[in-house]
C-alpha cells in the first residue's frame, strides 16, 4: 500500500510541471497539454482524498473535471486550429490582438 | 390606466418596427398617431383626476422580484399629473416639428422618440424606487442615441458627455436606494422598495443628509443646477431639434421632479437644512445662466443657457418650501417646457432653412418671415415672463414664494427677470431686426402649414396657462399641500384661505 | 375696453387680408367705441351726484390664479380716477388713431401698426381700470411691450430696434422693483386688491409703508421716465411720431403718476417716500428742461419736455396734491399730443427731416401746423388762458404750500426755474422750426391731409380750453370730481394757504420772461455759444454715456468673461479634466495588457499563490 502523501506529492509535482509548462512554452498545443496535466494532477489529489476520507464526493468531482476538460479540449483545439488557419502559427506570443 | 399610458408609446414603437423603412410617410404618421393616442389617454386622465385629493390616485401594484421586495407600482398625484400632461403634449409637437429635418434612419428615430416617451412617463409615474431607477436610466439610452445619431458635427462628444455625466451622477442614487432598502429591512422588518412604505421610516438626520446628498446629486445634474450644467449646452446644441425640445422641455424636469417627489417625502430634515444652499445655487444659476446666454454666438447655445437660468427659477421656488414657491416651481416647469421647447423649434426652423446656428449669420429675418416673426415675438415674451403669458404666472409665484422665505432671494431673483429681457431681446434683435443678413435670403421662406400648426398649438398653451393657470394650479394644489405638510413648517405657510 | 382687444385680434390675425384702409378704420372705430363706452359709464355714474363720486364700482371678472393663501381676482374698478384716465386715454387715443390714418398712409405694413396700436389701447385701459394690482401690473408690462414693438416698428433700422430694446429693458428694471413692492404689500396685507390695499395701507408699520412706496415709485420712475431711469424715452422717438404722441407723451408715461394717485393712501402716509418722490420729480423736471435747451432733434426736445412735465406731476404727488398731478396729466396729454402731432406734420411735410438745424421758415407753408404748435408752446409754457397754465400753476402753489408746511422749498424753487427754462426751450424750438428763411430749399413742404389736421385742431381746442376743467374761475370741476376719492390728506393738519394771487403772478411773469428771453436769444435762429455748458447739455449731462460705461459695457464684459474663461475654462474644464484623468489612468493600465498570454498566466499563478499563502499563514 502506497501511503497517501506519496500520491499527493506526485500530484503536486505534476501540477508544478504543468504550471511551469504553461508559463515557459510558447507553442499553444504544448501549453494545452500542460493545462491538461494540471487538471489531471488535481484529479489525482481529489481521488486520493476521496479514498482517504472514504467519501465519494471527490470521485464525483473528478468526473466533473473530466467532462469539463473534454469540453475544453474540444473548444480549445478548435480555437487553435482556427488561429493556425488564419495566422499560420501556434506560437501564442504572436497572438497579441488584445495588447493594450 | 397608468400602465396603458406608460406603455402605449412603446407599443407604438413595436408596431413601427413592422413597417418597412422606405415608407417614410407611413412611419411619420404612425409615430404621430402613437403619441397622439398617448395624449388622448393623458387627457382622459386629466379629466377624471380628482383635484381635491392630495394622495396618489389610480395606483396599480404588481410584484416583480418578490424575493428582493421589488414591485411594479405606479400612481399619479397632482404633481406628476401636470408633468405627464406636459410630456404627452410635447411629444406629438416634437415629432411633428421634426418631420422636415429628419430624413435618414427615420424609423429608428421615431422608435427612439416613442421609447423615450415611455421611459419618461414611467419615471414620472413610478412609485417603486427600483422601478423609478430603471425608467430613469432607460431615459438615457434613447436620448443618447438621438444626440449621437441625428445630431450635428460634434454629436459624439456631446452624446458621450451627456451619457457619462448623468449616468455617473445617478449611480450614487442607486447606492442610496439600496441603502434605504437595507435600512428598511431593520426599520420596517420587510424587504421593500415601495416609496409609500419607505416614507414611513424616520431616519436620523445624519443618515438623511448622506442619502439626500446622493439623490440630490443625481437630480442636480439633471436639472441642471449650477455648476453641474456643462453637459447641457453641448447636448442641446448638438442634438437634433426634436431632441433638444424633449431634452429641454421634459428631461430637465425629471431632476426637479425628483426633488419634489423624494425630497420632502424621504428626507424632510435634510431638505430643510439644504434649502438655503439650493436657493443660493439656484440664484447663481439664474444670474449666471442669463449672463452667459448674453455672450453666446450660437443661437442654440443661448437658448440652452437660458434653460439654466429658467431652471434656476424652478429650483428657487422649490427651495422656498412654501405653497407659492412649489406651485410656481411646478408651473414654471410646465412653462419652461412650452416656451423653451418652442424656442428650440424656432431655432430648428431657422437651421432647417439656412443650416447655420450662428447669430451673426442672421439679421432682418422679420422682413422675410413675418409670420415667423410674430411667433418668435410671442414665444420670446413668454420666455421673458410677460404678464398674460404663462411665464409670468410661474415667475410671479416663485418670486412671491421666495420673498416670503427671504426677501433677498426674491430681490436677486428679480435681477434675473431683468437679465432675461436683456439677452432675449438682444438675440431677437440680432436675428430678426436690422437690415437683411443671410447667406441665402431666398431660403428664408415663411412658416409652412405644418410648422404653423405646431406653433399655433404652443401659442394657445402659452396664453391658456397665462390667462387661466388654475387649470394646472387647482389640480396640483392639494398634492403640494400634502407634500409640504411633511416638512412641518410653521403653520403660517400651510394655511389655505378659502375662496371668497 | 374690450373693443381695442377685438381690433387687435382682427388686425393681427386677418389684417393682411383686409384692405389697408379698412384695417385703419377698424382700429379707429374700436377705439372710438371705447371712448363712447367710457363716456356712457361716466354719464351713468354722474347722475348719482358729484358727492358720490368717491364710490368705486368693482366689476369682478374671474378668479385668475390661486396658490395657498394667494388669490388673484381679475377685476375692474370704475371710479372717478379710472374714468378720467380712461376718457383721456381713449379720447386722445382716438384722435391719434385718426391722425395715423394720414400719417402712416404710405406704410406697407399698416395692419401690423394698427394691431400694435390697438393692443396698446387695450393694455392701457386695462392698466387704468384694473381692480387688482397684479392686473394693473399686466397692463403695466403690456404697455411696455407695445411700446417696445411700436418703437421698433421700423425694425429694419438698427437705431429703432435698439431704442425699442432699451426702452423695454429700462422699463423692466423699474418693473422688477414694482414686483418686489407687490410682494411686500402682499406679505403684509395678504391681498393685492387695490381697494383693500387702500384701506389697509395706513395701518401698516411706517417702515413697511415707506419701503413699499419707494419700491413702487421705482417702478414708476421706469415707466414715467424719471431720473435715473429716464434714458429710454428720448431714444423712443425712433418710433413713428403718432406713437410718440400717444405712448410717449400722453398716456403710457403717465402710468407712474397714475399709480401713485391710485395708491394715494399708501403714498400719502409715507412721508419719507413722498419726500423722495417730490425731490426726484423736481430734479427730473429741471434736468430734462435744461437738456431740452440744447437738442437739435425736434422730437427729442419734446421728449425731454415730456420728462420734465412728468417731473412736475411727481412734484405734485410729493406735495400731497395728487389731484393737481392728475390735472396736469390731463392737460399735458392734450398739449403734448398736439405738439407731437405738429412735429409729425412737419416730418410729414419735410420727408422725415427732424433736425431743427435743417428746418426753418415753415410758418408760411404749414400754416395750420404752425398755429397748432404755437398753441402747444403757449400751453406748455404756462401762459394764461391756455390749459397748461392752470395745471402748472396749481402744482406750483401746492409745492409752495409744501414748502410752507415742511420747510422744504427745493421742489418749488426747482419747479419755478424749470418753468422759465421750459418757456425758453419751447420758444427756441418754435423759432428754429418755423421762423426765418427756409433752410432747405430743395424740399417742398406741403400741408398735411385733413385726417391729420382734424385731430390736431381738436387737440388744439382742448389745449386752449382744457384748463377750464380745473380752473378756479370755472369752479374746478375736475378737482371736485376727483377730490372726494383721492388726496385725503390724512393727519396733515392745517395746511397754510399761500397768497394765491402773488404766486399766480410770479408764474405768469416767469413764463412770459421765458418766452421773451427765448425770442431774444434765438432771434437769429442760432444758439448762444456757451462752451462747456452747451456740450454738457448736448450730451444730456453725460448720463447715457455714464450708463454705457458703468453698467452696459462691464455687464457685457462680465458676460463674455463668464461664458469664456469661467464656463468653458473652469467649470467645463473641471468636468473634462475628470474625464481626462480617467482616460490617463486607462492608458497607464493598458501597459499591463502586453498580449503575452503566459504573463497573464504567471499573474494568475502568483495571485493564486498569494491568496493560498494568505489562507495558510493566517
Amino acid at each position: 500500500m502506497v501511503p497517501a502523501p506519496a500520491y499527493l506529492a506526485l500530484s503536486a509535482v505534476l501540477f508544478t510541471l504543468g504550471a511551469v509548462g504553461v508559463l515557459v512554452r510558447r507553442n499553444a498545443l504544448i501549453i494545452f497539454m500542460a493545462v491538461e496535466l494540471m487538471l489531471n494532477s488535481v484529479n489525482l489529489a481529489f481521488v486520493t482524498f476521496a479514498r482517504q476520507h472514504g467519501s465519494i464526493d471527490g470521485q464525483v468531482a473528478v468526473f466533473f473535471v473530466l467532462v469539463v476538460a473534454a469540453v475544453e479540449v474540444v473548444v480549445g483545439l478548435a480555437l487553435i486550429v482556427d488561429i493556425f488557419r488564419s495566422r499560420e502559427t501556434v506560437d501564442i506570443d504572436d497572438v497579441d490582438l488584445l495588447r493594450g | 390606466m397608468l400602465s396603458l399610458l406608460i406603455f402605449l408609446p412603446l407599443a407604438g414603437a413595436v408596431l413601427l418596427a413592422l413597417l418597412p423603412r422606405e415608407r417614410q410617410a407611413a412611419i411619420r404618421w404612425a409615430g404621430l398617431a402613437a403619441s397622439l393616442a398617448t395624449l388622448l389617454v393623458a387627457a382622459r386622465l386629466f379629466q377624471i383626476f380628482n383635484p381635491a385629493s392630495g394622495d396618489m390616485q389610480f395606483v396599480a401594484h404588481a410584484t416583480w422580484v418578490p424575493t428582493l421586495g421589488i414591485g411594479y407600482a405606479v400612481g399619479v398625484d397632482g404633481i406628476s399629473l401636470v408633468l405627464v400632461g406636459l410630456t404627452a403634449v410635447i411629444f406629438p409637437l416634437a415629432l411633428l416639428g421634426s418631420w422636415g429635418s429628419i430624413t435618414e434612419r427615420l424609423k429608428a428615430f421615431t422608435m427612439s422618440m416613442l421609447g423615450l416617451e415611455t421611459a419618461i412617463l414611467g419615471t414620472f409615474l413610478s412609485l417603486d424606487l427600483i422601478l423609478f431607477y430603471v425608467f430613469w436610466e432607460a431615459v438615457l439610452i434613447p436620448m443618447a442615441f438621438l444626440i449621437g445619431l441625428w445630431g450635428s458635427e460634434n454629436r459624439r462628444y456631446a452624446a458621450l458627455k451627456f451619457f457619462l455625466y448623468t449616468m455617473a451622477a445617478s449611480v450614487l442614487m442607486l447606492v442610496a436606494i439600496i441603502a434605504l432598502h437595507v435600512i428598511a429591512i431593520d426599520g420596517l422588518g420587510e424587504r421593500t422598495f415601495d416609496l409609500a412604505r419607505l416614507a414611513t421610516l424616520s431616519l436620523p438626520p445624519e443618515v438623511q443628509g448622506w442619502l439626500f446628498a446622493a439623490f440630490a446629486l443625481a437630480f442636480a445634474v439633471k436639472v441642471p443646477i449650477w455648476p453641474l450644467h456643462t453637459w447641457l449646452p453641448d447636448a442641446h446644441t448638438e442634438a437634433p431639434t426634436a431632441g433638444s425640445v424633449i431634452l429641454a422641455a421634459i428631461l430637465l424636469k425629471l431632476g426637479t421632479y425628483g426633488f419634489i417627489r423624494f425630497g420632502p417625502t424621504l428626507f424632510p430634515d435634510a431638505l430643510l437644512a439644504a434649502a438655503p444652499l439650493l436657493a443660493a445655487l439656484a440664484i447663481i444659476g439664474i444670474l449666471y445662466g442669463a449672463l452667459v446666454s448674453w455672450a453666446q454666438t450660437d443661437l442654440k447655445r443661448l437658448v440652452a443657457f437660458s434653460s439654466v437660468s429658467h431652471l434656476g427659477f424652478v429650483m428657487l421656488g422649490l427651495a422656498a418650501l412654501n405653497v407659492q414657491g412649489f406651485q410656481g416651481g411646478l408651473i414654471q416647469m410646465i412653462n419652461h417646457g412650452i416656451s423653451t421647447g418652442a424656442l428650440f423649434l424656432i431655432v430648428g426652423v431657422l437651421y432647417e432653412r439656412t443650416h447655420s446656428r450662428l447669430i451673426a449669420d442672421y439679421g432682418g429675418v422679420a422682413a422675410r418671415m413675418p409670420r415667423f416673426a410674430a411667433v418668435f415675438t410671442v414665444v420670446m415674451l413668454s420666455s421673458a415672463a410677460l404678464p398674460g403669458t404663462n411665464g409670468f404666472v410661474g415667475e410671479f409665484l416663485i418670486l412671491l414664494g421666495a420673498f416670503r422665505t427671504s426677501a433677498w432671494w426674491a430681490a436677486l431673483g428679480a435681477g434675473g427677470v431683468i437679465l432675461s429681457v436683456v439677452y432675449l431681446l438682444w438675440a431677437y434683435q440680432q436675428v430678426m431686426h436690422g437690415p437683411l443678413v443671410a447667406k441665402h435670403p431666398d431660403r428664408l421662406v415663411d412658416l409652412t402649414r405644418r410648422e404653423l400648426a405646431v406653433f399655433a398649438a404652443i401659442i394657445v398653451m402659452i396664453f391658456a396657462v397665462g390667462l387661466y393657470p388654475r387649470v394646472l394650479l387647482d389640480r396640483s394644489e392639494a398634492t403640494v399641500n400634502a407634500v409640504l405638510a411633511r416638512l412641518q413648517r410653521p403653520a403660517a405657510t400651510a394655511v389655505t384661505v378659502s375662496p371668497r | 375696453m374690450v373693443w381695442p382687444l377685438l381690433g387687435w385680434l382682427t388686425n393681427g390675425l386677418i389684417g393682411r387680408r383686409l384692405s389697408r384702409a379698412l384695417a385703419g378704420e377698424l382700429a379707429c372705430v374700436t377705439v372710438a367705441a371705447s371712448f363712447v363706452s367710457a363716456l356712457g359709464v361716466l354719464l351713468a355714474v354722474r347722475p348719482a351726484g358729484a358727492t358720490d363720486a368717491a364710490v368705486s364700482i368693482v366689476i369682478p371678472l374671474f378668479r385668475w390664479l390661486g396658490a395657498g393663501d394667494l388669490w388673484i381676482d381679475a377685476s375692474l374698478i370704475i371710479d372717478a380716477l379710472s374714468l378720467v384716465m380712461a376718457l383721456v386715454v381713449s379720447g386722445v387715443g382716438f384722435l391719434i388713431h385718426v391722425y395715423s390714418l394720414g400719417y402712416m398712409a404710405d406704410d406697407p405694413d399698416l395692419p401690423r401698426y394698427f394691431a400694435y396700436l390697438n393692443l396698446f389701447m387695450f393694455a392701457m385701459l386695462l392698466l387704468v381700470l384694473a381692480g387688482n394690482l397684479l392686473v394693473l401690473f399686466i397692463g403695466w408690462e403690456l404697455v411696455g411691450v407695445c411700446s417696445y414693438l411700436l418703437i421698433g416698428y421700423w425694425f429694419a433700422r438698427p437705431a429703432a430696434a435698439t431704442a425699442g430694446r432699451k426702452a423695454f429693458i429700462v422699463n423692466r428694471i423699474g418693473d422688477a422693483a414694482f414686483l418686489l413692492g407687490l410682494f411686500l404689500l402682499f406679505t403684509q396685507l395678504r391681498t393685492l386688491d387695490i381697494l383693500q390695499i387702500r384701506d389697509g395701507a395706513p395701518h401698516l408699520p411706517e417702515g413697511v409703508r415707506t419701503l413699499a412706496a419707494l419700491l413702487l415709485f421705482a417702478g414708476a420712475t421706469g415707466k414715467s421716465a424719471q431720473l435715473p431711469l429716464h434714458v429710454w424715452l428720448p431714444d423712443a422717438m425712433e418710433g413713428p411720431t403718432p406713437v410718440s404722441a400717444l405712448i410717449h407723451a400722453a398716456t403710457m408715461v403717465t402710468a407712474g403718476v397714475f399709480l401713485i394717485a391710485r395708491l394715494d393712501r399708501l403714498f400719502l402716509t409715507a412721508p419719507v417716500a413722498l419726500f423722495v418722490v417730490g425731490i426726484v420729480g423736481a430734479l427730473t423736471a429741471f434736468f430734462a428742461a435744461t437738456v431740452a435747451l440744447r437738442q437739435y432733434d425736434l422730437k427729442r426736445v419734446l421728449a425731454y419736455s415730456t420728462i420734465s412735465q412728468l417731473g412736475y406731476m411727481f412734484v405734485a404727488m410729493g406735495a400731497l396734491a395728487p389731484v393737481a398731478g392728475i390735472f396736469h396729466l390731463v392737460t399735458q396729454a392734450f398739449f403734448k399730443a398736439l405738439l407731437f402731432l405738429a412735429a409729425g406734420s412737419v416730418m410729414h411735410a419735410m420727408h422725415d427731416v427732424i433736425d431743427m438745424r435743417r428746418l426753418g421758415g415753415l410758418a408760411r407753408p404749414l400754416r395750420w401746423t404752425a398755429g397748432g404748435f404755437l398753441i402747444g408752446v403757449l400751453a406748455i409754457a404756462g401762459v394764461p388762458p391756455f390749459a397748461g397754465f392752470f395745471s402748472k400753476d396749481l402744482i406750483l402753489e401746492e409745492a409752495f404750500a409744501l414748502g410752507l408746511s415742511t420747510g422744504n422749498f427745493l421742489p418749488y424753487a426747482l419747479a419755478l426755474v424749470t418753468a422759465f427754462v421750459t418757456a425758453l426751450y419751447m420758444t427756441r424750438a418754435a423759432m428754429l422750426t418755423f421762423s426765418g428763411r427756409p433752410a432747405e430749399a430743395a424740399a417742398h413742404p406741403h400741408e398735411a391731409p385733413p385726417s391729420m389736421l382734424v385731430p390736431m385742431t381738436a387737440l388744439a381746442a382742448l389745449s386752449v380750453g382744457g384748463g377750464l376743467l380745473g380752473a378756479r374761475v370755472a369752479g374746478e370741476p375736475l378737482v371736485e370730481f376727483l377730490a372726494p376719492l383721492i388726496g385725503v390728506k390724512a393727519g396733515e393738519g392745517a395746511v397754510v394757504h399761500p397768497p394765491a394771487g402773488l404766486l399766480v403772478g410770479i408764474s405768469i411773469a416767469v413764463a412770459l420772461a421765458g418766452i421773451v428771453a427765448g425770442i431774444a436769444v434765438h432771434r437769429g435762429r442760432r444758439d448762444p455759444a456757451l462752451g462747456a455748458i452747451a456740450a454738457f447739455l448736448e450730451r444730456r449731462w453725460y448720463i447715457d454715456d455714464l450708463y454705457d460705461a458703468v453698467i452696459v459695457a462691464p455687464g457685457r464684459a462680465l458676460a463674455r468673461w463668464l461664458a469664456g474663461p469661467v464656463d468653458l475654462g473652469i467649470i467645463d474644464g473641471a468636468v473634462n479634466a475628470v474625464g481626462r484623468v480617467l482616460a490617463a489612468v486607462g492608458r497607464a493600465a493598458r501597459r499591463l495588457q502586453t498580449g503575452y498570454a503566459r504573463q497573464y498566466a504567471l499573474g494568475v499563478l502568483v495571485g493564486t499563490l498569494i491568496i493560498v499563502g494568505y489562507w495558510m499563514l493566517r
